[in-house]
Parts: C-alpha cells; sequence; structure tokens
C-alpha cells in the first residue's frame, strides 16, 4: 500500500513530463502540465494520511478524536485553486504563440521577440 | 535537437529520477502511519483556541495565513498576466467596430437556456453558503469563490453574451477581484494596528455557531470575492476574445 | 476508509493520468480531464480530505475544461481568420 500510495505520485509526475516532452500541440502540453501538478497533491496528502482517522472537521465528531493532518491539507487545497490560474496564464501563452507563429507545434515554433 | 534525440534523452533522465524519488520515498513513514508533531498540535488545539470546528480553515486563514496570503497574490498575478496578454490581442483586432452588438449566430438549446436560467440562483446560493460556512464545515473562500464564478459562468451559457456583460461590467467585477485581495491583506494589517503581530486573530473567538472563529469568516469572504473575481476575469476575457474575432469575420 | 477501497481509487487515477497525457485532441483531452479531475476528488475523499476534494471537483471538472475549450475555440477562430483573409502567419 506504501509503494502503491507513493508510486502512483511518482507515475503521474514522469507520466506527465513525458507528455509535455513529446507534445506536439501546445495546448495539449498545457493539460499535461495539471497532471504532474496532480501527482505533488497526491503525495502530500498521502503523507499526512493516518490510518483509521476522520477528517479533520470536529462539526459532528468530539474534539480529540484521531483525525489526518490538516496542514498537508490546507497547503494543498489553496494550491489546486491557485494552479488553475497558472494554467490559465499558460493558456493565454499559447493562445498568443498561436497568434504570432501561426502553429501550436512546439517544434515549428520560433524565438519569441520582445 | 531531434525528436527522437529528445525523447532518448527524456527517457534516460526519467529512469534515473524514478531512481531517485523511489530512494527519497523510501525514506518516507509507512502510508498512514503519520508521524508528525505540528499536525497534532493543530489539530488539537484548532476547536479550543478559536472555537471554529474545522481544523483546515483555521491552519489556512490563522496559522499559516502567510502562505495564503502569498497563493492568493500568485492568483492575483497570474490573473493579470492573462488580461494583459489577451487585451493586446484584443485591442488590435478592435478597430473601428461596434463590440458585440448584432451578435447572430445560433444561440444556446431551448433546454440549456431553460436549465441555466433555473440553474443561477440555486449556484449563486451555494456559493454563498460555502464562503460562509467555511469555518464550521468543509469548504470556505476558495471553493466558494469558484462556485461563485461558475454560476456566472452558467448564466452566460444560458442568457448569451451580451446577458452577461450587461451583469459583470468590467470595472465593477475588477473592483471586486481587487478588493478581496487587499481586503485579506488588510485583515492582516488589523492585526499589527491592535498590537500584535501581522494576520493575528484579533476579533475575539465566539462560542458557537456562525460567528466564531474571529477573522476567519472575514478572511473567508474577501478570498471568495477575490477568486470569484479572478474566474469571472479569466472567462470572460477568454469570451471576449472569441465572440469579438467571430464578429470581424461575417 | 478501507485500504482496498484507496487502492482502486489510486489505480484508476494512475490509469486517468495516463489517458489524459495519451489523448492528443485538446478537445477530448478538456473531457478526459475532466474525469480525472473527478477522480481525483474521490481520491481524496478516500484520504479523508473533504475540503481539497470539493475543491478539486470546482475547479479540475469545471473551470479548468472550460477554459481549455474557450482557448481551442480561439485558436481556431485565428485559423479560420488566418485562411479567410490570406494573412501570412
Amino acid at each position: 500500500m506504501t509503494a502503491l500510495a507513493y508510486g502512483v505520485a511518482a507515475w503521474l509526475l514522469v507520466v506527465g513530463i513525458a507528455g509535455v516532452v513529446t507534445s506536439r500541440n501546445l495546448i495539449h502540453l498545457v493539460v499535461c502540465m495539471s497532471v504532474v501538478q496532480a501527482s505533488t497533491y497526491v503525495l502530500l496528502l498521502g503523507i499526512g494520511y493516518r490510518s483509521g482517522a476522520k477528517a479533520p472537521v470536529f462539526a459532528d465528531i468530539p474534539t480529540g478524536t484521531r483525525v489526518v493532518d490538516p496542514v498537508v491539507q490546507a497547503l494543498t487545497l489553496t494550491d489546486v485553486v491557485v494552479e488553475a490560474t497558472v494554467i490559465a496564464l499558460l493558456l493565454a501563452i499559447a493562445v498568443q504563440a498561436h497568434k504570432r507563429f501561426g502553429t501550436l507545434d512546439p517544434d515549428r515554433l520560433g524565438a519569441i521577440r520582445g | 535537437m531531434s525528436r527522437r534525440a529528445r525523447f532518448v534523452l527524456f527517457a534516460i533522465s526519467a529512469v534515473g529520477a524514478a531512481g531517485l524519488l523511489a530512494w527519497a520515498f523510501a525514506g518516507l513513514p509507512e502510508f498512514g502511519d503519520y508521524q508528525g508533531r505540528y499536525g497534532r498540535i493543530v489539530a488539537a488545539s484548532a476547536v479550543p483556541d478559536r472555537s471554529a470546528t474545522e481544523a483546515v480553515a483555521v491552519t489556512v486563514f490563522d496559522y499559516r495565513a502567510l502562505d495564503t496570503l502569498g497563493e492568493e497574490f500568485i492568483l492575483f498575478v497570474s490573473v493579470f498576466g492573462v488580461l494583459a496578454l489577451l487585451r493586446i490581442h484584443r485591442g488590435e483586432r478592435e478597430r473601428g467596430r461596434a463590440v458585440g452588438e448584432g451578435r447572430r449566430g445560433p444561440g444556446p438549446s431551448e433546454s440549456l437556456r431553460l436549465a441555466g436560467r433555473l440553474l443561477v440562483a440555486p449556484v449563486l446560493l451555494l456559493g454563498i453558503y460555502i464562503v460562509s460556512h467555511g469555518h464550521l464545515t468543509p469548504g470556505g473562500g476558495f471553493q466558494g469563490g469558484v462556485v461563485l464564478g461558475t454560476a456566472m459562468f452558467l448564466l452566460f451559457l444560458s442568457a448569451g453574451y451580451l446577458a452577461f456583460k450587461r451583469v459583470r461590467p468590467v470595472s465593477v467585477v475588477e473592483a471586486v477581484e481587487a478588493g478581496g485581495a487587499a481586503g485579506f491583506a488588510l485583515i492582516g494589517v488589523g492585526g499589527l494596528l491592535l498590537g500584535a503581530v501581522f494576520l493575528e486573530n484579533f476579533i475575539s473567538p465566539g462560542k458557537s455557531g456562525l460567528l466564531t472563529g474571529g477573522t476567519i469568516p472575514l478572511s473567508n469572504a474577501a478570498v471568495g470575492l477575490e477568486v470569484a473575481g479572478a474566474l469571472i476575469m479569466i472567462l470572460s476575457e477568454f469570451l471576449d476574445q472569441r465572440l469579438l474575432v467571430r464578429e470581424r469575420s461575417r | 476508509m478501507t485500504t482496498a477501497l484507496q487502492a482502486t481509487i489510486l489505480v484508476l487515477v494512475a490509469a486517468g493520468g495516463l489517458a489524459v497525457v495519451v489523448t492528443r485532441e485538446p478537445a477530448k483531452q478538456a473531457a478526459v480531464s475532466s474525469i480525472f479531475g473527478l477522480l481525483l476528488a474521490a481520491l481524496f475523499f478516500s484520504y479523508q480530505a473533504p475540503d481539497v476534494a470539493l475543491s478539486q471537483i470546482v475547479v479540475g471538472s469545471v473551470a479548468v475544461p472550460a477554459m481549455i475549450l474557450l482557448a481551442l475555440a480561439k485558436v481556431r477562430e485565428g485559423d479560420r481568420e488566418r485562411e479567410g483573409s490570406g494573412e501570412e502567419p
């Protein structure tokens, strides 16, 4: 189970970067970046998990029950929303690159001049 | 270098990186055997300390509020980047032409229009609920803000672009988003003014119910406004791009 | 949550990630990425993290596919314009 939990995070990282390296379309490349981001979330939450513990919300369980780590959840939750806007920024760059070079193929893009 | 050479180089590096990752992960504790002390302290002290039942929200907006401030400004700057990139583009094509008037297109289907109109108000209400109850149940500013933004997008889908534009005059949405970002920082400054640390929770926590948690509901509201504003700005920039350009080719 | 459930969802997430990368058409990739977002949210639920799962659902299944499709539409409009007016790319 340990190997599976951390192995999936490593697998997503490698698969995402492989997608980025072999991509022929800038928008496909940006979506592969979101897979790489997902690998970090899986790893962070996997580290904070405690077997048999509950969610760190005490609205309906008594204070003092065993809960999973809330700190990694705090890191991951802001991360998820913020990385979506970073994906938006990357998509805007891809749209601009298409306008400048007429193609979305990363191999055929020229140098971006200011 | 050629594609093949690039891929071979990547394959070799990926094997090396996977090996390093495996070695690093071998040093981590067993899955399910969390050993950190900080998490345990936070989980134990969130409720007595702040009377807010959501330990994650207390961590995000109180114990680790400085991290959240940084993340929020990443969001703000990304939106700024999207606007900077796409607005220059739009300006080039807008010369001497009315904006969005006389838009003829197939339009949304009847079922989409009906479903969208029925759903806008409940989704808005759901977003406000998620933002305001963020310190008691799962949710909060980030999630609720995205839900609010998607309610606006649903308005576009069901009623068309012109209705969307009437609902979001650009300056108001920009002001809302900037206000949200500034609001969070100002709440922190409030802590400074009252003689304590930056981002200290200076309002006394209540007993129970909606008004507990000190500054946490205020921070939730500020973040919710900012995230909703950010999402509406991004979507409307992409939409402006698409609809204005289609006009020209007619 | 039982370990068997978590293990199943982990395997599904790994398969979903591979599917997102292997789908080369961006329009199809938006739909596959939306499903991948839902699988990730299920994984986060099984890790007892409801906040993160809520974030992931609204962002990964709604906001990001919408942005992908809009960027794609913008690119296609640019293509059609370029063909229509015979501009040099």
